[in-house]
């Protein structure tokens, strides 16, 4: 954006804490009318907790709000909604069984005599539709027959009708196919064009590239830079992201690759993966990264048997099959650490001992019967290997830290004893003690000759114990490199813009 | 852990007390208390407790794998109407036996298959067994009550066991055996360990390649023996078999188990809270009866303690989280 519009929102000297966590530290942040603002960081920047702020969710624990140079602290939600700020959120916020009238018009049905002012209602809708040059989204059928596209349009409908002045949109390309997000774009430039600012999130840089006019970048709740999006390169927006060193808390260790254990041929999933390839030996550890969305959990679902097979092969040793369950794929010696602890990877109401056997009863059990004696001496032998902080093996899992609760699911599957462990973002939400325990824990199972894939969003710690890392882009595995090939700004140019890592690396080198 | 110790200890505790109190209660009434507080009156209880407890044996496991069943009160009334078809058919008592089993396994074997084969929610499923079951029992019995021939059956549920020596009748003792078995079942097995895992999170379960669908299809099959043999029990105390017997009962069973710290949502429940249950609501209505408060005062009363039971444990469950 060239000419320079009036200050809409400012926020200054913002702070805010969760208990020891500092989740903002003095951020500043200036919104203009009519521009399309990004907010650029790495997961846990203190993006969302900046945007919750604006949107009434949280309070800030000091710093001041000017909106339209008044100052402004809303009570919640839906007093922020009032003095016009919308929010859009990643996971659309629609009834699926209402249709587009009322849908938008939730909450803030206009009525007279207790009876809904049907046709003034249907025009308000109707109107704002037009303005999005969308008028052809019928107002009359449940919006889940209708596509993801159009009924991100209704939401943003709803943001007109309600006059909203800022309109945020948290991570709106994730679930939109390439047509669909060129109609967002539209979008957004019209809603500029009506003097709405847009405060745009995303993890995609070349759609930031695209479609904003200035930037915010975000790092450990800090506000490390700001300016406008024309005279920034993609590597200085990822420079910015970035700037965290490698600990020492990775443990390296000289790899000693085996036999190969596991092929995909042509991989298709319910969704994704498409058209995945890769094999796996014996003591290799494979990292696998990409954006939130990319099809990391899908194709390790797939692989798991928890998602259907589409087409293509799976090769383990002996056997080579086109379908499975999670059964078959126990007896097959694979493992598979769910990055969901509470849905899926633990039974939290159950005790410490029972999440810890129940995958795998046979050391303790004859008969069908257990041994309690056996039991107990065997978890409390993973407890102690593990080191898990518990007082109690009868221990509730819930009370346990996040840390302990992921010790807790990796025992039960290494109890089992597999050759191929597929983890599903092990260290995501624990403490950096934990995080270092849970590397050596993996680097000691890869000595020992197990295979490994470690899924995560979290490029250093890829960095710091894989011996190669592929990277996903919208459901494709679009490159496997050897871990000295890549590094932070390679890997994230790659996974944000889907090039190969070669393009990436010296794209990397033209600017540094 | 002591305080860990401690609150287990009022878990169990907990309904025990309240059993407790409601036998205490009943003893201080004058008028009551002669007939109340007497063994021959306990035994009575027990007796009439028979059916509603084997039936809560079963729904013991189905609500800790997180299902439900519906249909006990019908599959109860179809084994008795089977059994006494069989008895009267000229079968041996033991072959009338076996058929009213094997139509409780049945019932519940089809349950169990068709929750997982056609991924109906339990609550669907089990209320269509309950209208199936229902049905064929009137079918079967031409839409009346058919008279079988008397035999040892009916010395099951007998107040006065022969020989005198075994106190209790038969059908207590059964139930005795039972309750034991399956609580072990539930703490030293493996499936029990299985069961207790589903109900508290079927995801993860899977995960851990546990055949969900083959236990839960065990859990309602081992449900319906149960259940078998409450109809049983039925046949042998009315010495008939009756289509319309034990209607309403499943909620009877849920609510012993619900008292006993069985949660609906799965994951929590014990055989001798329930049972504990089966008595609370057994004293109660014999309690009430003695008293000669109407059925109604009775209906309240217990609609209450349900309430309050649930209540007390949801209380408990908020502090430990």
């Amino acid at each position: 954006m060239t000419e320079s519009g009036a200050v809409l929102l400012r926020m200054g000297n913002i702070s805010k804490r969760f208990g020891s966590t500092i989740a903002l530290e003095n951020v500043g942040f200036d919104l203009r009318k009519g521009e399309i603002h990004s907010l650029i960081g790495e997961n846990g920047a203190g993006k969302s907790t900046l945007m919750k702020i604006i949107s009434g969710a949280l309070k800030p624990d000091s710093g001041e709000i000017l909106l339209d140079g008044r100052p402004y602290s809303p009570e919640n939600p839906i007093d922020a909604r009032k003095q016009g700020i919308a929010m859009i959120y990643q996971e659309l916020n629609l009834a699926p069984h209402l249709n587009a009238v009322e849908n938008v018009m939730l909450g803030i049905e206009g009525t007279r005599f207790g009876f809904l002012k049907r046709r003034e209602m249907g025009e308000k809708v109707k109107q704002a539709l037009i303005a999005l040059n969308h008028s052809e989204i019928p107002l009359d059928v449940p919006v889940y027959q209708l596509g993801v596209s159009s009924q991100q349009i209704i939401e943003i409908a709803r943001a007109l009708v309600m006059k909203a002045k800022i309109i945020i949109m948290d991570e709106p390309t994730s679930s939109l196919s390439s047509d669909d997000m060129e109609t967002l774009f539209k979008i957004i430039k019209d809603l500029k064009k009506e003097g709405i600012a847009v405060i745009y999130i995303s993890h995609f840089l070349e759609e930031i590239k695209r479609v904003a006019d200035r930037y915010t970048v975000l790092r450990d709740g800090q506000c490390v830079g700001n300016g406008e999006i024309g005279e920034s390169t993609v590597e200085d927006l990822i420079t910015l992201m970035l700037g965290r060193m490698l600990d020492e808390i990775y443990t390296r260790v000289p790899f000693s690759i085996g036999d190969k254990i596991l092929e995909l041929d042509s991989l298709y999933g319910k969704k994704f993966p498409i058209d995945a390839n890769l094999s796996l030996r014996r003591g290799e550890i494979l990292g696998i990264t990409g954006l939130i969305g990319a099809g990391r959990t899908e194709m390790l679902n797939t692989i798991y048997g928890l998602a259907p097979i589409r087409s293509g092969k799976i090769k383990m040793a002996e056997v080579t099959f086109t379908k499975t369950t999670p059964q078959k794929m126990v007896a097959r010696g694979v493992g598979f650490l769910s990055e969901n602890r509470k849905e899926e990877g633990l039974a939290l109401s159950r005790s410490v001992a029972d999440n810890i056997s129940l995958s795998n009863f046979r050391p303790f059990a004859r008969w069908g019967w257990i041994s309690t004696e056996k039991l107990a001496k065997g978890v409390r032998s993973w407890i102690r290997k593990l080191d898990i902080a518990v007082s109690d093996p009868e221990q509730k899992v819930s009370a346990l830290s996040g840390g302990n609760q992921q010790k807790v699911a990796i025992a039960r599957l290494l109890q089992t004893d597999s050759d191929i462990l597929l983890l599903d973002e092990p260290t995501r939400g624990i403490d950096v003690k934990s995080k270092a325990h849970i590397y050596r824990i993996i680097t000691e199972l890869a000595q020992k000759g197990k295979a490994i894939i470690f899924v995560s969003s979290y490029i250093p710690e890829l960095l710091g114990i894989c011996n190669r890392i592929a990277v996903m882009h919208r459901g494709r595995i679009i490159d496997i490199q050897a871990t000295e090939c890549w590094d932070e700004h390679s890997l994230m140019l790659s996974a944000s813009v889907g090039k190969t890592g070669c393009f990436a690396k010296e794209g990397q080198r033209v600017t540094s | 852990m002591k305080f860990r110790k401690i609150s287990r200890l009022i878990n169990f505790l907990g309904p025990f007390i309240g059993l407790l109190l409601i036998i205490l209660i009943f003893s201080l009434i004058p008028d009551v208390q002669a007939r109340f507080f007497r063994f021959g009156n306990f035994i009575g209880v027990a007796t009439q407790s028979v059916i509603v407890a084997l039936g809560a044996l079963g729904m013991t496991m189905i609500i800790i794998s997180g299902g439900i069943d519906l249909s006990i009160g019908s599959v109860i009334a179809l084994v008795s109407v089977v059994a006494a078809f069989a008895a009267k058919s000229g079968a041996s008592p033991i072959i009338a036996v076996l058929a009213g089993i094997a139509a409780g396994a049945m019932a519940g074997f089809l349950n169990g298959l068709l929750i997982t084969s056609l991924r109906l929610v339990p609550f669907i499923v089990t209320m269509g067994m309950m209208g199936i079951a229902r049905g064929t029992a009137k079918w079967i019995a031409g839409n009346q009550k058919i008279d079988a021939p008397l035999s040892w059956i009916n010395g099951i549920m007998t107040k006065s066991p022969n020989p005198p020596w075994l106190v209790l009748s038969p059908g207590i003792w059964i139930t005795i055996f039972l309750a034991v078995l399956v609580a072990l079942v539930l703490k030293y097995s493996v499936f029990g360990r299985h069961i207790f895992a589903i109900g508290s999170n079927e995801n993860t379960a899977r995960l851990c390649g546990i055949r969900v669908n083959r236990v839960k299809i065990m859990i309602y099959g081992t449900a319906g023996l149960l259940t078998g043999l409450a109809g049983v029990m039925q046949f042998s105390r009315l010495t008939v078999g009756d289509p319309t017997v034990a209607t309403g009962i499943e909620l009877d069973v849920i609510a012993a188990v619900v008292i006993g710290g069985g949660s609906l949502s799965g994951g929590e429940g014990s055989v001798l809270g329930t049972m504990i249950g089966v008595l609370i609501m057994a004293f109660l209505r014999n309690g009430c009866t003695m008293v000669g408060w109407p059925n109604y005062i009775q209906e309240i009363i217990i609609g209450m303690i349900i309430v309050v039971a649930v209540t007390i444990d949801q209380l408990r469950y908020r502090r430990e989280i």
